[in-house]
């Protein structure tokens, strides 16, 4: 058990700082590799709540899939952090007085309000698979909601490539299939003789 | 506490017994390579270096390669970003490392049984491309920054087919467990997923071949036109090391193609009556070995063979071909799973 | 092992045609060229004709839930579902109008519509916090994209951009309240978390703390005020379709949302968010009315005007009494029918290059157009609240609810800054009846269009001179 909360910490502690340095670096690629570092630790909590399965796919689909767009974007624009920057220390009394506030009522509602006793989580056996039983409720339990999760995935879809597809007169596509069907007399011309001919 | 030590101890030395092995294949590796593709384009490549006077066909030159590139100079760019520089390296060849963990070698020969080997596989392949995004990114070079970006994109649109192939695994050994994956295949050579799940098993190695950023999809690297794209920056050691994770890739994905459509460790003759008897002696790693053997030869054959693929062209395969092949062959497993289909799904 | 019972899918029949639809259209609309995209259209009008055939089928039977107690089926979903296509209808017919005559008519539109038409039918029907969420997500996000639909505009990119950072917001907000309900209640279920609260085992400080990230995120889909800044720029900004799109049929659902959210899952706590509630509707009727009369662009007056008209909706909901939530609904679905009748007005005078969104536009219309100056007239009285249009029985109800339940206070301030109101909905009157033209253009305009318009201000007309049988429904289907 001790040993467990020794990780426990550890990670938790990678996790809040890489958190932190996500909103306070300056380099918004280094934000954009330390929210990898934080997604990363996340899976490894999850791990450790016998969450097998969300903890793989957390790294599969935000790490491995999202960030890395996330990093191609980021690197290609030029943001300039001076600008994003401007008023900063305007805007800081009112900033943190309000989240002084917030997390003041915060911590009064929430430090001893919640019964943890109801969500101790089951500890299963090694031939307990997690993917299953995700798999049992969502395709049951969850099934209407799991759909509609899919239409959105659709709609956005629909949604950017109405909005960033252009279909541009002077760029080049290329056909394969025109390009598959053409014969050897589109291209070439076969000349007998040309002495004769001229 | 001993008894904590003492289990510490046997995972290190099992840790040991894959990597060493593993480390000297990834050396001779790149021995083979030379050799063959010099074969394959009517030239020798290198015959000289040997051991203790005798040339022995060349075959002392990695290790060669290897003392040399360890005592080189390690080159700073000077305006690179030298934490990220340092770490890219380790963040390409720490995946390829980690994801052996789940790797069976035979039944129970595995150093970790764990139930959703294959989504840690999953996971732990998308990870590589960290390596060579940040590489790309901290050399602050252009040609490593556009290797970095064309390798961004490549690796995302390949995963999704990748995944898909293996979704395609996952229905058909109903396991994520990669034991159990080459156990549901036993039952001898056509019996082995690559026969129902011959388009699943195209996608996968093309895809494999795409994430290694091998030829012909080596446009991350691209040396002729962007000279070595994402590590042209590196040198000596840090450069080695990408070398190692490059390789230590090939394997992985030859191995794993070999355990999720070529039956594993199984042997090609099992069912056949004279032959299956008389060559079950033969320990399953043998075939397993084997095997993966071809696969390796495979990826050094492509590059031999392919000219290098255009980027846009790399896209289209990707998202128009590929991609669209895995979704209606899945369909065409759920039904046949759900038929029952004989030998493999009855 | 699997504890399930298969849910009845004849309940959700409509939401699975428009599905279908959808998808069909999406892919016919690539094969189509521009000459015939009005097959697109007529497919799409055709849709919601059906889904609203298959709703009506559902009209007057029990209370279903399934789908594992994520989805409803009651008398309110039907007839807010009904109300809801026939605003759907409208917004089609008028919008297609518009995108013509800029060559902003592509099949996306369609497609986008009928996603948030879907995602308010999930809303409706929601018996469950993730369903609730999960449509009012893809409700946003179809009207994120429509924003941003006129895509060489940096007014709709602005305003787009606007809309997507503080939906998101608000999102986040409703979420968190969702979560920490989740925390003390344990289950996302609406009638089980009504149990849990009825019960009093949870903590009621944390629920507290809940409902007020839920009204917060609420007040912000809403448009009430403190959480109203963004929808003046968005009714601005956004192409006059997307904005008619936006003003109504929304408004019907958000209504939906609040009811499931509120009043089903925490009547248990309704003496606290009854407060909160107060607050809200006071502000927006006092900005809403006063800001509105400082407005010369007509969108934005709308805009404000929508503010006044949220607190007077909420106001219904804040009587907590059968009487105050079918006032409510009843209030919602006139206003939502008004608003896209003053819409259509403006798309009809509009044409390309010429967005007739200022209120000098509308300068001696009655001169130009005497019919439509009368419509809009009627429109106008509408929202104004004066008899015999509807928006006059709509506000009644609502204040005779609240004065019913002991709030007369509450009734005189709604009473005092609808007066203000009326000020600037009858200037418009006055500008169109009483000033010369300045603009003599002949207006244009298909003849469905026409139709539909002309249609659309004899309802809100004749549901003003007619009141009783909408006003029975809406009683029926809260019993």
């Amino acid at each position: 058990m001790g040993f467990e909360k020794i990780i426990f910490y550890f990670f938790a502690a990678i996790l809040v700082v890489s958190a932190l340095r996500v909103i306070t670096v300056r380099n918004t690629v280094h934000a954009a590799l330390f929210l990898v570092l934080a997604f990363f630790t996340t899976a490894a909590l999850w791990l450790m709540l016998e969450a097998e399965f969300l903890a793989m796919t957390l790294v599969l689909v935000y790490v491995g899939a999202v960030m890395v767009l996330f990093l191609f974007v980021v690197m290609m624009l030029d943001i300039d952090v001076s600008v994003l920057r401007a008023g900063f220390t305007r805007y800081l009394p009112v900033g943190a007085t309000v989240a002084v506030v917030v997390i003041i009522e915060m911590s009064y509602f929430l430090l001893g309000g919640f019964d943890n006793s109801k969500f101790t989580p089951v500890k299963h056996g090694v031939e307990y698979s997690n993917t299953r039983a995700i798999g049992n409720v969502l395709y049951t339990d969850y099934l209407f909601v799991f759909e509609i999760a899919a239409v959105i995935l659709l709609l956005a879809i629909v949604a950017a490539i109405s909005l960033t597809l252009r279909k541009r007169k002077d760029t080049r596509y290329q056909t394969p299939g025109n390009q598959v069907k053409v014969r050897k007399s589109d291209r070439i011309r076969i000349v007998k003789d040309m002495d004769t001919e001229s | 506490m001993y008894e904590l030590a003492y289990d510490l101890i046997i995972i290190l030395l099992k840790i040991f017994a894959i990597l060493i092995p593993l480390m000297t294949a990834v050396a001779y590796l790149t021995y083979a390579e030379r050799r063959l593709i010099g074969f394959m384009q009517v030239r020798i490549g290198p015959n000289r270096v040997g051991f203790f006077g005798f040339r022995m066909f060349g075959l002392g030159q990695p290790i060669a390669d290897a003392v040399k590139l360890m005592f080189k100079e390690i080159v700073m760019p000077a305006e690179a970003n030298r934490y990220l520089f340092v770490i890219a390296p380790i963040l390409a060849i720490a995946p390829a490392l980690a994801a052996w963990a789940v790797v069976p070698f035979g039944d129970g020969l595995v150093l970790a049984d764990i139930n959703a080997g294959l989504l840690y596989i999953l996971a732990l392949t998308s990870l590589g491309v960290y390596g060579v995004i940040i590489a790309g990114w901290a050399s602050n070079s252009k040609y490593a920054f556009l290797g970095a970006m064309r390798s961004a994109a490549q690796i995302v649109s390949y995963e999704i087919a990748m995944g898909f192939a293996l979704v395609g695994v996952l229905m058909a050994a109903h396991s994520l467990n990669l034991r159990e994956i080459v156990l549901q295949q036993s039952g001898g050579f056509w019996h082995w997923y690559w026969l129902p799940l011959l388009p699943l098993f195209m996608v996968y190695l093309i895809s494999g071949v795409a994430e290694t950023n091998r030829a012909p999809f080596d446009v991350a690297e691209g040396e002729s036109e962007i000279v070595a794209g994402f590590h042209v920056e590196y040198s000596g050691m840090l450069f080695a090391v990408f070398f190692l994770a490059e390789y230590a890739n090939i394997i992985l994905i030859s191995m794993l193609t070999v355990l999720m459509f070529w039956g594993g460790w199984l042997s090609p003759f099992e069912g056949i009556p004279l032959l299956g008897a008389a060559t079950a002696w033969i320990p399953g790693i043998f075939w397993l070995v084997m095997k993966t053997f071809f696969f390796m030869f495979c990826f050094l054959w492509f590059r031999a063979t392919f000219p290098r693929y255009r980027y846009d062209q790399i896209m289209r395969l990707g998202w128009k071909v590929l991609i669209p092949v895995t979704i209606v062959w899945l369909v065409v497993l759920a039904v046949a799973i759900v038929a029952k289909l004989p030998p493999w799904f009855g | 092992m699997i504890n399930f019972t298969m849910p009845d899918f004849t309940q959700a029949y409509p939401e699975m045609f428009v599905l279908a639809m959808t998808c069909v259209i999406l892919i016919l609309d690539q094969f189509l060229s521009d000459a015939r995209r009005s097959i697109t259209y007529y497919l799409t009008q055709l849709t919601v004709i059906v889904a609203a055939v298959l709703t009506f089928n559902q009209f007057g039977t029990d209370t279903v839930v399934t789908f594992s107690g994520m989805f409803v089926n009651d008398s309110m979903s039907v007839l807010l579902k009904l109300a809801m296509y026939v605003v759907m209808i409208g917004i089609f017919l008028y919008s297609r109008a518009y995108l013509t005559k800029r060559g902003l008519l592509k099949g996306e539109y369609y497609a986008l519509g009928l996603f948030g038409m879907m995602g308010m039918m999930v809303m409706i029907s929601a018996h469950n916090f993730l369903t609730i969420y999960l449509g009012l997500e893809l409700l946003s996000l179809s009207m994120y994209a429509l924003v941003a639909y006129d895509r060489d505009s940096m007014v709709a990119s602005e305003s787009a951009m606007k809309y997507f950072v503080l939906g998101a917001i608000a999102s986040g907000m409703l979420l968190y309240g969702m979560s920490m309900l989740y925390g003390a209640n344990g289950t996302l279920d609406i009638s089980a978390i009504n149990d849990s609260i009825n019960s009093g085992t949870a903590s009621k400080q944390i629920q507290a703390f809940g409902l007020v990230f839920i009204i917060v995120g609420l007040a912000f889909k809403l448009g009430a005020v403190p959480f109203h800044m963004w929808l003046p720029d968005i009714y601005h900004g956004s192409p006059t379709s997307v904005t008619l799109y936006i003003a109504s049929a929304p408004k019907i659902a958000a209504f939906a949302m609040v009811m499931r959210l509120l009043v089903e899952t925490m009547p248990g706590l309704q003496s606290d968010w009854q407060t909160m509630l107060i607050m809200l509707a006071v502000l927006s009727m006092a900005i809403g009315n006063v800001i509105a009369i400082a407005q010369t662009n007509l969108k934005r007056m709308l805009a404000y005007s929508t503010i006044s008209h949220v607190g007077f909706i909420l106001l219904g909901i804040i009587a907590a009494d059968k009487a105050g939530y079918s006032a409510a609904m009843f209030y919602t679905i006139t206003y939502a029918i008004t608003s896209l009748g003053a819409f259509g007005v403006i798309i009809l005078m509009s044409r390309n290059g010429f967005e007739a969104d200022q209120l000098d536009d509308y300068k001696g219309l009655n001169q130009r157009n005497p019919w439509y100056a009368f419509v809009m007239l009627i429109l106008m009285f509408s929202m104004a609240g004066v008899p015999p249009t509807v928006g006059f029985f709509a506000k009644l109800w609502v204040l005779e609810a609240v004065i019913n339940n002991d709030m007369t206070w509450l009734a005189i301030v709604a009473v005092f800054f609808s007066v203000i109101g009326a000020f600037y909905y009858i200037r418009m009157v006055k500008l169109m009846y009483f000033d010369a033209p300045e603009d003599e253009q002949v207006l244009e305009g298909s003849a469905d269009m026409r139709l539909a318009l002309s249609l659309n201000g004899i309802v809100v007309l004749g549901l003003g001179l007619f009141p009783g049988s909408l006003m029975a429904l809406c009683v029926a289907a809260l019993a």
